[in-house]
């Protein structure tokens, strides 16, 4: 999808900082697998950070990689 | 703005209901730098009054269509959305389903071609097209102060949400929120409001989303949250939507089907949804008809979905949460939770550090879309609508950008101002309320008429308008002096706040109507010619036939029409 005037596309953006709050996210998640906090959410069991912040990596990753600029010139 | 349950009423109280870690601050803290970077890079393709007030009419249909829901998503809307599901049930989904998809599906297949054939840059810029400048400037000036008051009490809202959620400072809160949004869009104009609220859509989405989906699975799926809150409230429905609705004492909200059909489906939710310019602005930035026409499509699509991340939080509450929420008045007394806390109190059940930070960071940014879309609405009204028709009408394209410059600014101020008012002086909120819904019901029957109907003359848009929004104003009066007076206004003396708003708007439309068409009988109409492009009958609307099916608006339409359809017999 080429953006008019050769501008950044907003999915760009919106990559970039669903990546920083994938890496974010995870860390926290994976750090609470192994040292689990001393006040624990409902359903802890579940480690929602760490696969929410996986997700977000993710998804952050395909639209940084996908409309990163200068990739459809 | 669709009204909003009170929310408003939220007490600052002196406890926190959640704390923050680094790693949270550093989410939010993230975001802040994100929209402003945003700003300030889009500077350099915001030159022309098109690409400041439009955006250059440039965006896919994709991003239009999510600006244009994300500018109604307002963090106010998420909190009190939730809290009235708390407090109804899943009625509360009849202003996200009824209350907004057929309306937007009507703005795309029906009203979009004469908004966007009419190369207006705005909706009282139609009125001036269509109807001249009398039907204009007394919707500009309504709509122009209306936005800037509902900004100010939003802003007002959220800082003290902030406060009550977080422990912030109500003054910090509201400084720092506005200020951002003041910067990103004096920047970038409505191209950077509109990159902003894409952005702010998926946070809300992720940072939201969660709640329901780990709730689910603590209540063991929709059944279980059945379950569990009939067994928790027994004798109450707060799981059909449309089942209650036969008499206005037999569902939580007081309120009889024929409101929910009539005042809210047909009246409220398409004058909001196809007149108010804070969203339609957002489609007026696409790049060509199809895109302007798939825009509310797509926004339709994903507003039927909102409801899994505001009302069945609220329904998880009614289901999971060990105490009983309380009205606000009984929480101050009683130190209890109050509704209006579901949504932070669902969020701290569940999320950790990191997903708290996400969360927090989905109500602030919820807030500052809605509140990029008054200003940049505010300012583009402002200096075409009033600035260049009544004040300087002939002036170089840089000075009505640097108008339009200075009037986010003013308008950003003076919101603030209006927050600071409504610190002092809570009780102007409702009156504030009230009144943007008076222009609501009578806008749409003003522009409905002179884009179907090309018989109907300049002056009968002027007095209908001001007939319709006069006699709103009269009927709320006449309640707020006589209470008994609701049994004539609402049909019944059962009916409750949102059951009049209802009905005042099916009655102000309709005195519109009656006038507009009682007028047009003795006005002359305007010649054919004068009306290409703007109405019904004398406008060429281009062809999709060339189109495969699956790439034409009505196809769309019909899919999203259909589930709207099957949702309410699920729910039923």
């Amino acid at each position: 999808m080429q953006e008019p005037h050769g501008r950044i596309s907003i999915w760009f953006f919106i990559g970039i900082l669903l990546f920083a709050y994938g890496i974010l996210i995870t860390g926290v998640g994976v750090y609470e697998i192994f040292v689990p906090p001393v006040h624990k959410v409902v359903l802890q069991s579940l480690h929602a950070n760490a696969w929410w912040g996986i997700l977000l990596l993710v998804m952050g990753a395909f639209y940084s990689f996908r409309y990163a600029p200068g990739r459809h010139k | 703005m669709q009204p909003i349950p009170s929310l408003l009423l939220l007490e600052a109280a002196t406890r926190r209901l959640i704390s923050l870690t680094p790693v949270d601050i550093a989410i939010i803290a993230l975001y802040f730098a994100m929209v402003l970077g945003i700003g300030f890079y889009l500077k350099r393709y915001t030159k022309t009054g098109e690409d400041f007030f439009l955006a250059g009419r440039e965006m896919t249909m994709w991003v239009a269509g999510l600006s244009f829901v994300a500018a109604n998503l307002g963090s106010l809307e998420l909190m009190g959305w939730a809290a009235a599901a708390y407090q109804y049930g899943i009625l509360a989904a009849h202003w996200y389903w009824i209350g907004a998809i057929p309306a937007m599906l009507f703005l795309g297949l029906v009203m979009m071609p004469f908004y966007y054939i009419s190369k207006t840059h705005s909706v009282p810029g139609y009125l001036k097209l269509r109807f001249g400048e009398p039907a204009r400037a007394l919707s500009a000036i309504s709509f122009g102060l209306m936005t800037l008051l509902m900004s100010g009490i939003n802003m007002y809202s959220m800082a003290l949400v902030m406060k009550v959620v977080l422990g912030w400072d109500i003054h910090f809160s509201i400084w720092v929120s506005s200020l951002t949004v003041a910067v990103y869009v004096v920047l970038g104009g409505l191209l950077s409001a509109i990159f902003n609220e894409v952005l702010q859509f998926f946070l809300i989405w992720l940072g939201a989303l969660l709640i329901s989906i780990i709730g689910l699975v603590e209540a063991g799926g929709w059944s279980g949250v059945v379950a569990n809150i009939h067994r928790r409230f027994p004798g109450q429905d707060f799981t059909h939507m449309w089942s209650g609705l036969g008499h206005f004492s037999s569902n939580p909200m007081g309120i009889h089907w024929t409101g929910i059909v009539f005042g809210l489906g047909c009246i409220i939710s398409f004058g909001y949804w196809t007149t108010d310019f804070l969203v339609v602005q957002r489609i007026l930035a696409a790049k060509d008809l199809r895109a302007a026409k798939m825009g509310p499509i797509i926004g339709a699509g994903f507003k039927m979905m909102v409801p899994f991340i505001v009302i069945l939080p609220g329904l998880l509450g009614l289901a999971l949460l060990p105490e009983h929420l309380v009205g606000e008045a009984q929480a101050v007394a009683t130190g209890a939770h109050s509704y209006n806390e579901v949504l932070p109190l669902m969020l701290a059940r569940y999320c950790g550090p990191g997903l708290l930070g996400l969360g927090i960071t989905a109500l602030i940014a919820g807030f500052m879309s809605g509140m990029a879309g008054n200003v940049s609405a505010f300012a583009t009204v402002w200096t075409y609508d009033i600035y260049r028709a009544l004040i300087k009408k002939r002036a170089s394209d840089e000075h009505y950008v640097s108008m339009g410059r200075w009037s986010t600014i003013l308008g950003v101020l003076a919101s603030v101002g209006t927050a600071y008012m409504v610190m002092q002086f809570l009780s102007i909120m409702d009156y504030v309320q009230a009144l943007f819904s008076f222009f609501i019901a009578p806008l749409f029957g003003t522009v409905i008429l002179g884009m179907m109907w090309k018989r109907c003359t300049p002056w009968a848009g002027f007095w209908g308008l001001l007939s319709g929004t006069v006699s709103s104003i009269g009927m709320w009066a006449w309640v707020k002096l006589d209470p008994s007076a609701l049994r004539y206004i609402a049909l019944s003396s059962d009916a409750k706040d949102m059951a009049e708003n209802m009905y005042r708007a099916l009655w102000s439309w309709i005195i519109c109507v009656v006038i507009t068409v009682a007028v047009t009988m003795v006005t002359r109409p305007k010649p054919d010619e004068e009306l290409v492009g703007l109405v019904y009958g004398c406008t060429e609307i281009p062809t999709e036939k060339h189109l495969a099916l699956y790439q034409r608006p009505i196809f769309w339409a019909g899919i999203v029409a259909a589930v709207l359809v099957a949702l309410n017999v699920i729910f039923w």
